[in-house]
């Protein structure tokens, strides 16, 4: 009776260790393959590692892209115009008055008479401005928000700002920033564009590989089959062969972009040195190349899955 | 063991590889099948392995209706089946060893049961000194042998010989035979294709003769 009950958890438990002894042979044995065959792998592998460290370039260039803009974006500053009335010395006070709130960095008065000079300049209408009798201009504060001040209480800053008696309106100038950030949103979809299409490139050169691999192995399959192999064991080592490429090709791809990032560091920071700014470029995050390395394996468990679906089916034993 | 009723074999492309066919091999029990080539032999051990199926009439093996053998069954039942090849069909990439070993890791035995059967079987047929080598290394015979360990180490209920000795010599020839009678004689069925007349009637076993597709004789021993 005590030997009755004790059987069924053994008969599963060895049922389990064969299982488990199964996938473990199965996968020593495609590792023993690529090993046999290493340039035909390592080839694999390179195309994979490059097709998928494309799309992981572009991603570590549009995020460190978008770092850079809302960096700016938070940095706008906010174009004050004075009513027309207000005289120089009262706007003067303004920016001294301005100058003082903790959320604002700087104040810069742009007097009617530098504007018009300004404007004269830069038009190209200088003789037109001369038959002028008064300067339509008004008197313009340039207001830098404070670094440190998010957007939200930017956008606060400049309802404060509107609503002084001296403004006659007050605007971001940051139509620019708006526009690389529209840029941005572009370059993003372009990039899941071609992460998709490199993507379905990976799931080809991994079927391509699978399928040659089960033509030549082809004697092999079918004896396995004549002796009682399932369908399972004849499978396994081909998709842990597909998986195990496409993980090595997601460890290069990721090689790839570090070196990649590691090139580019240092002509970056002088860049950045240029704008007074301390940016560094940043590589992926470790969630990122986890997402990698899951990307590449999937793909490469998925291509082999197919190759297998589609070639194994006209195999018989002889 | 084996019972054929009518059967029936056609190939797509047409050709009537057999017909009417009908036969009855005792458990236990040791035959031969002859006849020229193209006459069906080999067709008939194909229909037992279930490497082809056939097109009327019905097959028992082992007690099982091969018509249901189908899908997820089709393995389980090939276990029970030894298959051996004129042409031995080794695996050239791997050892003497692990080409005997592969009936039991695809049935998923456990390394030390696969060594201590594969090393039994390969005493039987006198190669276990050569395991570690390569069957390239081995002569026609050795090479048959291990074709034969093969077909043995699963300890299946019927064994299958397609002109095993097809590519051997005279004397090879008869210590072939004599190890399949080996086997026969501890209880496993066994049935062999060949064309070797002279031979097969000196074993003094069934001879069942095809002769286009036909059952021609179904006669034993050294008869006719």
């Amino acid at each position: 009776m005590k030997a009755r009950r004790l059987r069924l958890p053994n008969d599963l438990g060895r049922q389990f260790a064969a299982w488990f002894s199964q996938h473990i042979q199965a996968l020593l044995y495609s590792a023993g393959q690529m090993y046999r065959n290493p340039l035909g792998s390592l080839l694999t592998t390179a195309v994979i590692g490059i097709s998928l460290a494309l799309p992981a370039a572009f991603y570590v260039i549009l995020v460190n892209s978008e770092r850079v803009a809302t960096g700016w974006s938070g940095t706008a500053s906010i174009t004050l115009f004075l009513k027309l009335d207000v005289p120089a010395a009262k706007a003067k006070d303004l920016a001294v008055s301005l100058r003082n709130r903790p959320q604002i960095a700087g104040v810069r008065y742009i007097s009617p008479d530098e504007a018009l000079a300004e404007f004269r300049r830069a038009s190209g209408f200088g003789d037109a401005i001369e038959q002028l009798e008064e300067n339509p201009l008004p008197g313009v504060l340039l207001v830098q928000p404070s670094s440190i001040t998010a957007a939200s209480s930017a956008e606060a800053l400049l309802a404060e700002l509107r609503a002084l008696p001296e403004a006659d309106t007050a605007q971001f100038d940051r139509q620019w920033v708006q526009r690389l950030v529209a840029l941005l949103n572009i370059l993003q979809r372009a990039v899941w564009i071609l992460a998709c299409l490199l993507a379905l490139a990976v799931l080809l050169i991994i079927g391509n590989t699978i399928r040659l691999s089960i033509y030549n192995r082809r004697t092999e399959i079918e004896i396995n089959m004549l002796f009682g192999a399932t369908a399972a064991f004849i499978q396994r080592p081909f998709l842990y062969s597909g998986f195990m490429h496409g993980l090595m090709g997601a460890l290069l791809a990721w090689m790839l972009v570090s070196a990649a990032v590691y090139l580019l560091q240092s002509p970056v920071a002088q860049l950045a040195e240029l704008y007074a700014s301390n940016f560094m470029l940043a590589g992926l995050d470790r969630e990122e190349i986890f997402k990698l390395l899951c990307a590449g394996g999937l793909l490469g468990l998925s291509g082999s899955w197919l190759a297998v679906q589609r070639h194994m089916r006209g195999i018989t034993p002889f | 063991m084996i019972h054929f009723a009518d059967v029936h074999m056609r190939y797509s492309s047409g050709s009537e590889a057999l017909k009417r066919v009908n036969l009855s091999i005792d458990k236990g029990a040791m035959a031969f099948v002859t006849g020229r080539s193209g006459a069906g032999k080999s067709t008939l051990l194909r229909l037992i392995a279930l490497i082809e199926r056939h097109t009327r009439g019905q097959i028992i093996v082992n007690g099982q209706n091969l018509e249901r053998v189908t899908g997820r069954r089709i393995p389980l039942y090939r276990r029970n089946i030894g298959f051996t090849f004129q042409e031995h069909r080794l695996l050239y990439d791997r050892t003497v060893f692990d080409n005997v070993a592969l009936p039991l890791v695809v049935a998923g035995h456990r390394y030390q049961e696969i060594r201590r059967r594969v090393h039994a079987a390969l005493d039987k047929v006198g190669l276990l000194d050569k395991q570690k080598q390569l069957p390239i290394a081995l002569s026609g015979g050795e090479q048959q042998r291990v074709g034969i360990a093969r077909a043995v180490v699963h300890r299946p209920a019927v064994l299958l010989g397609d002109e095993p000795t097809g590519n051997l010599d005279p004397i090879l020839s008869w210590d072939t035979m004599k190890l399949f009678e080996q086997f026969n004689q501890v209880g496993v069925t066994v049935l062999i294709a060949s064309h070797d007349l002279d031979m097969i009637r000196r074993m003094k076993k069934p001879i069942i003769t095809l002769r286009e597709g036909r059952i021609l004789t179904s006669g034993g021993g050294s008869d006719e």
